[in-house]
């Protein structure tokens, strides 16, 4: 059904525009969801409640007019190429972790061997543009967060990779889909109804999984690259307008590219254990999408009710507290995969 | 063309097609902006007074830190490929990597007890 009798190129081409499509529009949903409708509940802000009469519809939109609006500035001092550079290069490391997400069996860009690696790969190219704008900024708060971000993006790079590496080791390949195939098929503890996602048997991983995505973010409690009290939104302090916009959608359409992965990786991603073949296609991306959304919920409760680390405790959870965990984690699994 | 190219040529084509949107976003941005130049727009931000001192003296302690992360990312590439074939190797595999990965926690160990994972 989906499989249709067309060539490769207009497959590619096809799957390409949707992804650029789902980019922008799941940092629209996640921001306009979580953002401003669940944080306006939680923390009683009235502002966002008010646009447009019904339950703030209209904010959102508000918003968008308001950033095509804005002059672009450039500080006199800041090293312009880079500094024009920067958000593009934080925007297309997003762009580029979808290509290898299953969205069904077939629904997925280009279904690399590598998989969960290339994704790593690519999503930590935003620290590169992160760094760009901080240092071609010629602002000491902008070079001050630059730092900082880096820091912390590399030091929560590795609990991330340890997390995954569990799941690698379980699933026996590096494959989305074949991990998604093998969560789907497998059972646990003579239990096939549920499949075996690997939540149940890889918690520590998901756990790490999710603390090192929302330092990756740098949403709260990690957010002190950006921490707008002391360093004013940090690197991106001397952006406006579009160029902030894609600072914003970047970071929202990594939060949606995160939680896609947490969900394929340890949800069982787009599939439903006795559901196969063509109805899997056609649900694929909704089950998906449910998954995503209750992964992307969990970061942003955590992201609404912390208060903000401290840099030093911040590096130090990272360096003395998840890596090792990961690290045990990791000969754990191969224990058990070896041992069972 | 090859499978093997192909998958990679997917990859080009999404990024062409990622700097194809944001040139074509920017282009829009560019039409519809007003431009009313000003001198105190371009002076760098700086909590509403004008820059003072130097740009760029900040204590930058962190190169421990990306050394340590050179580290531990080249042992997560040879951590991979051990991973996926952790039932060939059985364990011969395992007590391979358990002694790898003691080694690299010996280092993170003596990183620690040195106490370059203070940030200063």
């Amino acid at each position: 059904m989906l499989a249709l009798e067309i060539g490769w190129g207009t497959t590619l081409a096809i799957k390409t525009l949707v992804v650029l499509m789902i980019i922008p529009l799941g940092a629209l949903i996640l921001g306009y969801v979580f953002l401003l409708k669940m944080m306006s509940h939680m923390q009683s802000r009235l502002g966002p409640m008010d646009p447009g009469g019904f339950h703030g519809w209209f904010q959102l939109i508000g918003d968008g007019m308001k950033f095509i609006q804005k002059e672009d500035i450039m500080p006199d001092g800041a090293d312009r190429r880079v500094f024009a550079g920067a958000p593009a290069v934080v925007l297309i490391s997003t762009f580029l972790v979808f290509l290898v997400i299953p969205m069904g069996p077939d629904l997925v860009v280009k279904d690399l061997d590598v998989g969960v690696f290339y994704a790593l790969a690519v999503s930590s190219l935003s620290v590169i543009g992160v760094l760009m704008a901080g240092w071609a900024s010629a602002n000491k708060y902008a070079l001050l967060g630059a730092l900082r971000a880096a820091g912390q993006l590399i030091a929560y790079e590795l609990p991330l990779l340890l997390a995954v590496t569990g799941v690698v080791i379980q699933a026996g390949t590096m494959n989305l889909n074949q991990i998604v195939i093998q969560q789907q098929e497998n059972a646990i503890f003579g239990v096939d109804w549920i499949g075996n996602p690997y939540i149940l048997t890889q918690f520590v991983g998901f756990a790490l999984f999710i603390i090192a995505a929302q330092a990756e973010l740098t949403q709260t409690p990690f957010d002190m690259p950006v921490a707008e009290s002391e360093l004013v939104s940090g690197y991106m302090v001397e952006y406006t307008g579009f160029r902030f916009l894609f600072f914003f959608m970047g970071e929202f359409g990594t939060a949606f590219a995160f939680s896609a992965i947490a969900a394929t990786l340890f949800l069982g991603g787009y599939a439903v254990p006795w559901v196969h073949g063509d109805a899997a296609n056609w649900i694929g991306p909704f089950v998906l999408f449910g998954k995503l959304m209750l992964v992307a919920f969990l970061m942003f409760w955590a992201r609404f009710t912390y208060p903000r680390l401290r840099e030093d405790q911040l590096q130090a959870f990272a360096w003395k507290f998840l890596i090792p965990i990961g690290l045990a984690n990791l000969l754990f699994t191969a224990f058990f995969k070896v041992a069972l | 063309m090859t499978e093997f190219y192909r998958d990679y040529l997917a990859v080009a084509v999404l990024m062409v097609a990622a700097v194809g949107m944001v040139v074509f976003m920017l282009g829009v941005g560019r039409l519809i902006r007003p431009s009313r130049a000003q001198g105190e727009k371009y002076i760098p931000y700086e909590a509403g007074s004008d820059p003072t001192g130097m740009f760029g003296q900040s204590n930058v302690r962190y190169y421990v830190f990306a050394i340590l992360f050179v580290i531990f990312d080249v042992e997560a590439v040879f951590i991979f490929p051990w991973a996926v074939n952790v039932e060939e190797f059985a364990w011969f595999g395992f007590v391979e990597m358990t002694v790898f990965v003691s080694i690299l926690t010996l280092g993170l160990v003596y990183a620690w007890r040195k106490g370059v994972l203070r940030w200063v």
